[in-house]
């Protein structure tokens, strides 16, 4: 299988502190790749290099190269607008925009221009809102505040929202971790139905969610990655003792 | 403690009731429609405050031209990218500035602008009002910006939203409610302005839209009136003044109204 992602020796830094070792790793393309690990350990730093999430912090710096679909995206003179464009993110915290719902999915396809006329935005927003599993729960109230949704309609609302401008990679950073058993349930089947057009990435503190939705599986322990393998090995018969000790909970 | 906590705050509110009632009663037997509109005239002849109204609307309107653009692009400055040496240079100024003596600010722009021209003008006035404006409005623009998660920055950069537009569609926006208040207080702030405007707009006896010319307000009449040595002048002082509360207190209330919560 091809590799849509291809990381090799990346270091990270926040200052002076390194937050990542020598990261190499392959993301295979229409597949989910789940990242575990105790808190701190670099998941979300790593994650967040994928998409140059990072640049916003005036102190961090990356080394190493990232590539995605073999181009170099540290390289001078890459187009990060364009990157994030191709590498959607959604995050722990859902965090719809103080607009409509309507307004919410329809930002990020006005500013990247990519709609025809008026009905074609409304159709992209109705696919993207039916990809997240919302549109049967909003269709009724798409002019009403994106506050008025539940955390979980929240959250889907976000992914809705990522989904319209069409990406091919979709960053998830916990995204289930303040939602409750029923609405993260809807976000795993999502997550494995979205996984035949896009290939996704997700940062988990839940082994079992790990488990149920990924094909393979990252160990991150204090910014090394410990072991890479496919989810079922992973989980049953690991190569790391140390990654064993973490999955049964010897340590976490 | 509740009851000595409550005790101040009845105070503090207090003191704002006494001293809105002792202008009502005062001011409002003189109040006519009359007053409203006419120029001051001699003792004896009536007169109103009709071209002080004017001047300070059209003072108070040019700074306000002048200082909210300037005051909240830098406020937008300062929350975005006012981390560096320059933003904290920036901030620190703007903090003295917010607490220089609104007199002295009437003094520079008289050495900067009445010295050169030859004369007091409603320019100068405004000029100096909105001097008064922009770190007032830099600084709470700033505070309101900072108020929006970044969550909500991280949302629109990761959807691949240039920098310019986060701020332009998302933080503006969130922010707007904050901003709008903080605008319209510093212009209730400004129309109370007496000292920047003595050496800088001077008066007028005369309705004048011109500018150029000296221009009265209503801050500067309202101390013409009291500062005279007749009962009627006092009157109209007090009358004058009862209409400048009501403005600001209409400016505030407008500012309530404007800014509930939509989402």
């Amino acid at each position: 299988m091809q590799s849509k992602i291809s990381i090799s020796n990346l270091n990270f830094f926040y200052g002076t502190a390194q937050a990542l070792y020598e990261i190499s790793l392959e993301i295979p393309e229409r597949q989910v790749v789940a990242f575990i690990g105790p808190s701190g350990c670099g998941k979300s730093t790593f994650i967040r290099t994928l998409n140059r999430m990072n640049d916003t912090i005036p102190i961090a710096r990356a080394e190493g190269t990232v590539l995605i679909d073999g181009e170099n995206i540290y390289a001078p003179g890459t187009d990060v607008v364009a990157l994030r464009r191709k590498v959607g993110m959604v995050f722990q915290k859902s965090n719809p925009f103080p607009k409509s719902i309507y307004e919410n999915v329809a930002y990020g396809i006005r500013i990247n221009g990519i709609h025809k006329n008026k009905a074609d935005m409304q159709e992209r927003i109705e696919k993207a809102l039916r990809d997240a599993a919302l549109w049967d729960e909003v269709k009724d109230r798409l002019n009403s505040s994106a506050f008025g949704l539940s955390g979980g309609q929240q959250q889907r609302l976000c992914i809705a929202r990522a989904l319209a401008v069409q990406p091919e990679i979709i960053l998830m950073d916990e995204p289930a971790s303040a939602l409750d058993p029923i609405a993260t349930q809807k976000i795993e089947e999502l997550i494995v139905e979205l996984k035949r057009q896009y290939s996704i990435v997700i940062v988990t503190h839940n082994m079992q969610q790990a488990a149920r939705v990924s094909d393979k599986t990252a160990f991150f322990m204090l910014g090394k990655l410990i072991e890479y393998n496919p989810t079922q090995k992973m989980f049953t018969n690991p190569d790391e003792r140390l990654t064993e000790d973490y999955i049964t909970g010897r340590f976490g | 403690m509740t009851t000595l906590t409550a005790v101040c705050a009845f105070f503090a509110v207090a003191i704002l009731l006494i001293i809105i009632s002792y202008i009502a009663v005062r001011g409002v037997s003189s109040l006519s429609f009359q007053f409203l509109i006419d120029t001051p005239k001699p003792v004896g002849e009536g007169g109103g405050i009709g071209n002080a109204i004017l001047g300070s609307a059209l003072m108070t309107g040019l700074a306000a031209i002048l200082g909210l653009p300037i005051g909240i692009a830098a406020g937008v400055y300062l929350a975005e990218f006012g981390n560096g040496w320059f933003g904290k240079v920036v901030r620190f100024v703007a903090d003295i500035l917010i607490g220089v003596p609104s007199i002295i600010v009437g003094i520079f722009i008289y050495t900067l602008v009445v010295l050169p021209m030859g004369r007091q003008s409603g320019l100068a006035g405004g000029l100096a009002l909105s001097v008064i404006m922009i770190p007032i409005v830099a600084r709470t623009t700033e505070e309101m910006i900072r108020l929006v998660p970044n969550s909500m920055r991280e949302g629109a950069l990761a959807l691949g939203a240039p920098q310019w537009r986060v701020t332009w569609n998302i933080i503006l926006p969130a922010a707007s409610t904050g901003i709008a208040t903080g605008a319209m207080l510093a212009i209730a702030r400004i129309t109370g302005e007496t000292a920047p405007l003595l050496f800088t707009a001077l008066n007028s006896r005369f309705y004048n839209v011109y500018l150029d010319q000296p221009m009265a307000s209503l801050t500067v009449q309202i101390y013409n009136y009291a500062t005279g040595p007749f009962e009627v002048e006092h009157a109209m002082a007090w009358a004058a003044t009862l209409i400048l509360v009501g403005l600001i207190l209409l400016i505030n209330i407008t500012v309530r109204f404007l800014t509930r919560k939509k989402f």
